[in-house]
Formats: C-alpha cells, sequence, structure tokens
C-alpha cells in the first residue's frame, strides 16, 4: 500500500489478443485457463477486497453526510459544493498543496539534476556520494521529521545558527508564512536522492561519442549540456517529475510528525485534510469528498502524463 | 576521465574546487544524522544549552537500552518486525504468481484485467483509508495485527515488476520442461524464481522497508502501544510525559536502522534497479 505508484512507466502489452478458444486449440488452452484462474486469484481477489471495493465505497461515501454518530443520509453533490463554494478553510488547504508542492517539485528536480551533474562530472567517489545523498530514502519519514523538528524547534541548532550568524530568518516551525518551508526542506533533504540517481544513469547513459563529436565541433561544456545532455534525458525528467508530482501531492507524514497542519492552517496540505475531517472530526462524508478531489488531480495528472509521454518526450536509445 | 592530466594551474583549481566542495557539501547533508546519533547518547539536559554542544559530555550509551523500557519500544520494534516480514513474504508470493499468470499463460482478457492491475497503481492511500478503516471495523480487526498486515499486503506493484522481468527470461527454457508434463507451479518455482533473485531481492527491500516506514495506516487502525509500529511509537513519544529529546532521537535512530543497513548492503543493487527503471519508489 505504502509502494509508490509506477504508472509513470511506458507499459509494453506486446503480447496481443488471445487467440479465440476454438476446435483443437480448446483443448491447449483450458489447462492454462485454469491454472491461470488459481494463480490469479489470491492478487485478484486481495485488489478486489482491500482496493477497488474501498475506492467505490470512498466515492459513494462522499455523497453522504455520514460522521460515525447519527444517521447516514445521501445528499448529493452537496458535499462538494460546500467544498468549492462554502468552506474557506478547502480553499486554503488546495492553495497550501498546490504550493508546496509545485516549490518541492521544482526545487527537487533542480537539486536533483545538479547534483547528478556534479557527481558525474568527478573523478573519484561517485559511488560513495551517490550513497550518502541517498542514505534517507528508505528511512521512515517520521523519524527524519523528529530528528529535524529538534534541529529547528525554537532555541534548537538552526536557531542559534541563525541567531550567531545575523541571518534574517525567523523560526521555520512556529511561524506561519514559514511552516511550510520546514516541510519542504525536511522532504527535500529526505527524498532528492532517488531522482538524482534517476538523473546521474540516464546521464551515464549519454553516448560518449556524441559529446566527443561536439567537443571537437566546438561546442562549450554549457552547450554541450543544453544541446545533447538534457534533450537525452529528458524520459527521465519527465518520469521523475511525474512522479515526484504525485507524491509531493499526497504529502502526510511530515505534515503530521512536523507541524499537525499548523501554526493555524498553514501547513494542512490534502492529505492531512483528510485525515483530520476523516479520524479527528468523524466527517467522514466530507473527508471521502476531499480525498476524491485528490484522486481526480492525480488522475488528471497521470492521464496528462500518459498522453504526453508519447507527444514530446525524446526516447533515443 | 582516468588519471586527469592537470594542464594549466586554473584548471587545478577549478578540480579541487569540484571535489573539496562535493566533500563539503556532503558534511553538510550528514549533520542531521550526526545530530541525531549525538543527540540520542547524551543526558537530556544537554540537549538544549547555549551555544549547543556538537558532543556529549559523556556518552551516555545506556539511552540504548532505557528506550526499551521508557516507552515500549521492544514491543514497537516487535510489531514492525513482523508486520513488515509478513507483509513481505506475502507479497512475494501473491506476486510472483500473478506476475507469471500474466507473462507466460494464455487466457482471455488478459490485457485488460492487467490495465486494471496496473491502475489500481495510480490510487492514493489517502483516498482509501476511510473505507477500509470502517472495514475493519465490521470484521472486528481494530488494533489487530491482521489489520496491518492483509490490507498492505495486496499491491499490484510486485507482479507488474515480476512480470518485466519474467517476460525477458527466454521461453526455450521452459519449453522442453512443458513438454515433459512439468506443471506451470513448478515451472515457476523451479526456472523462473531462480532467475528472479535480483528482482526479488528488490521486491523484498522495498516491500519491507516500505512497511517498516508505513505510518498513516498503522496511525489509523492502532489503538495505543499495543500494536503500534516504531514509526508510530515516534510520534506517542511526543507529549507524554513531556518530550524527553535524547530518547526521542534513540527511537528515530532504531527506526532508521534498517533502512540504512539494507541500502548500504544493497546499494548496487538498488542503484542498478533504479538505472533501468524499475519505478520503484519514486518520490
Amino acid at each position: 500500500m505504502s509502494v509508490r505508484a509506477v504508472t509513470a512507466l511506458p507499459v509494453r502489452l506486446e503480447q496481443g489478443p488471445c487467440p479465440k478458444p476454438t476446435g483443437r486449440q480448446s483443448s491447449r488452452l483450458r489447462p492454462d485457463l485454469q491454472t491461470a484462474m488459481l494463480f490469479l486469484l489470491p492478487s485478484t481477489l486481495g485488489l478486489l477486497v482491500f482496493l477497488i471495493v474501498p475506492l467505490l465505497a470512498s466515492f459513494a461515501l462522499s455523497f453522504t453526510n455520514w460522521q460515525v454518530i447519527g444517521d447516514l443520509s445521501f445528499v448529493g453533490v452537496a458535499n462538494y459544493i460546500r467544498l468549492i463554494t462554502a468552506d474557506p478553510v478547502f480553499w486554503q488547504v488546495m492553495r497550501v498543496t498546490f504550493l508546496y508542492s509545485f516549490e518541492y517539485l521544482v526545487l527537487n528536480i533542480t537539486l536533483s539534476l545538479t547534483m547528478a551533474v556534479w557527481i558525474s562530472s568527478l573523478s573519484w567517489g561517485k559511488q560513495v556520494f551517490r550513497l550518502v545523498f541517498f542514505l534517507p530514502t528508505f528511512t521512515p519519514v517520521v523519524g527524519i521529521a523528529i530528528v529535524w523538528l529538534l534541529m529547528l524547534t525554537p532555541g534548537g541548532v538552526v536557531d542559534w545558527t541563525v541567531a550567531t550568524l545575523h541571518l534574517p530568518l525567523p523560526n521555520l516551525i512556529t511561524t506561519p508564512n514559514y511552516a511550510l518551508q520546514a516541510l519542504v526542506v525536511v522532504a527535500l533533504w529526505s527524498h532528492f536522492g532517488y531522482n538524482m540517481l534517476l538523473f546521474g544513469a540516464a546521464l551515464e547513459a549519454v553516448p560518449e561519442s556524441y559529446l566527443e563529436a561536439a567537443k571537437i565541433d566546438g561546442a562549450s561544456a554549457w552547450q554541450r549540456f543544453w544541446k545533447i545532455k538534457l534533450p537525452l534525458i529528458s524520459p527521465s525528467l519527465f518520469f521523475g517529475s511525474v512522479l515526484t508530482a504525485i507524491t509531493s501531492l499526497q504529502a502526510f507524514d511530515q505534515v503530521y510528525a512536523l507541524t499537525h497542519g499548523g501554526p493555524g492552517s498553514a501547513t494542512t496540505t490534502l492529505g492531512y485534510a483528510i485525515y483530520s475531517q476523516g479520524f479527528v472530526s468523524y466527517h467522514l462524508g466530507y473527508a471521502s469528498a476531499i480525498a476524491w478531489v485528490l484522486f481526480a488531480i492525480i488522475m488528471m495528472l497521470t492521464g496528462l502524463q500518459l498522453r504526453l509521454q508519447r507527444r514530446w518526450v525524446h526516447y533515443d536509445s | 576521465m582516468t588519471a586527469r592530466k592537470r594542464q594549466s594551474p586554473a584548471e587545478a583549481a577549478l578540480w579541487s574546487l569540484r571535489h573539496g566542495g562535493m566533500v563539503a557539501v556532503t558534511a553538510l547533508f550528514l549533520f542531521p544524522f550526526f545530530w541525531m546519533l549525538s543527540n540520542a547518547l547524551r543526558p537530556d539536559g544537554e540537549v538544549f544549552t547555549i551555544p549547543p554542544r556538537l558532543f556529549p559530555s559523556r556518552m551516555q550509551w545506556h539511552n540504548f537500552l532505557d528506550v526499551w523500557v521508557y516507552l515500549p519500544f521492544g514491543q514497537f520494534f516487535f510489531n514492525s518486525f513482523f508486520v513488515a516480514a509478513s507483509v513481505t513474504v506475502i507479497v512475494l508470493v501473491v506476486s510472483s504468481l500473478a506476475a507469471y499468470a500474466f507473462a507466460r499463460l494464455r487466457f482471455r482478457f488478459k490485457a485488460s484485467l492487467f490495465l486494471v492491475y496496473l491502475g489500481t497503481l495510480m490510487v492514493p492511500q489517502a483516498v482509501i483509508v476511510i473505507p477500509l478503516f470502517l472495514m475493519m471495523g465490521t470484521f472486528g480487526w481494530i488494533d489487530t495485527y491482521q489489520a496491518l498486515i492483509i490490507p498492505a499486503a495486496f499491491s499490484s506493484f510486485g507482479t507488474f515488476l515480476l512480470r518485466q522481468h519474467f517476460m525477458s527470461i527466454p521461453k526455450e527454457l521452459e519449453e522442453a520442461a512443458l513438454i515433459d508434463g512439468a506443471t506451470h507451479l513448478r515451472i515457476l518455482l523451479v526456472i523462473f524464481l531462480p532467475l528472479s533473485k535480483q528482482v526479488i531481492a528488490l521486491l523484498a527491500l522495498f516491500t519491507f522497508t516500505g512497511q517498516w516506514n508505513s505510518f498513516l495506516w498503522p496511525l489509523i487502525v492502532t489503538n495505543g502501544p499495543d500494536h503500534a509500529t516504531l514509526a508510530l511509537g515516534l510520534t506517542l513519544f511526543q507529549g507524554q510525559q513531556g518530550t524527553e529529546w535524547n530518547y526521542m532521537m534513540t527511537g528515530a535512530a532504531i527506526s532508521m536502522l534498517p533502512g540504512l543497513l539494507l541500502t548500504i548492503l544493497m546499494h548496487r543493487y538498488i542503484f542498478k534497479g533504479i538505472a533501468v527503471g524499475s519505478g520503484f519508489g519514486g518520490r
């Protein structure tokens, strides 16, 4: 369940439709069908019960006013209308989520690409540096967030450094306008290593002969990067960006551990709003409507990606 | 690129800047790890001092023993391990069966069914947790191990990853066995799985750490410390009997240990997996 989506991969469905089981063939196909049903039974049943049914149930719930206690009644699209027109918090949540995701995406891609290029230019220690920046990837976000909380908390080591160097920075955690930045910093530290590796691998795959040829023609290192390397790694760049966007839209763990959505609602993301509406206030119907807004955004991103992937990403290898 | 000839002083300076700069950035990047360990090993009174102490006045190694009783950390550790290991075993069995069916067996609606499997990868956990929680309620599973394990064990990610690999295995290998009357199950066990050790190891690593780090679902489906996992337990530290930061850091360090060790041990495979675009773990 916590496994991240791989929907950004180009999917190969190269085996065409099965031949119709007619006449002679059916005797050969029947055992396959039985085996297939047996082999697929556990996973299909599991997906159905624990994923597809809850997904549809959540859609149905989003049209009710259920609050655990009291009656459940069908309210049509009232939840969605309330979200869009009456609830000032919802637009704040959307604003926070998109601000966070956009900023995180831009910084993540810039940072991971810069580091990938930098590391690939080194003549020793490449693997060690890559490993170091990748270290936080498989550790719990909550653990990381708590370490950063100790550093960022009022009176912590970051406050002391800022004061000593006379930097014009307020405390990130307690200042409403800056709390989101704390989330971005923590998420960047934890996860830019993945895209860095992805882009690094793509850079290594750029044929040396292209670069040599350009060099002979007098292209500068700057030109070689923008005109040759960048276009050639664009599939990875695109793949990484979409996955990063999809994941960051769902941010929850670091929000819970660092700020609990505060101060006020300054860091309440969609993921956190679903949790607090659903499991703190028990507005299950309303929370389900918010959840489907999130799902709709992610479906749109995935659709956009499948479409654009074919059109303008440069696949050449 | 080997044995760089440093022709000019300018180039030499650039070379040193590039390498020295990277070492400096690396050191800065590692500071949170250092700060965690340094605080995990100090007395509570030394956590907030002005100026901050880089190192504890004395190494309080017993903090690492104290946390096991301070909150039921032993219980959290066991819960995390038991849940993550169980999910991993189920995922490996269920996905290799399904992956084999998609890679090798012929049946109707295969392509459509596979698309459904792929589509489920797009569903964010946050969208299904409310009905899933209600479902656990009707099953009477709230605050049980099965609630932590079973709903988490059916991601089609493993099916997808293994299918991609199974399709790269040459058909000739199994054809002889099929003619000799071997069953598909036997072919999967004797031919396919042994040829897929690396991918299976990656899937196991990814599933195990994914569960170990999972937070939202344990937060929702457990009550109190009995079935809490480590990640959840860390947030139970917060607030309870004031925040004892040195113990929190000890706990954080313990929670990170398996992920760090596995990353270091398996980094070659992980890097290769990312390079070929197996697509696991996009962040």
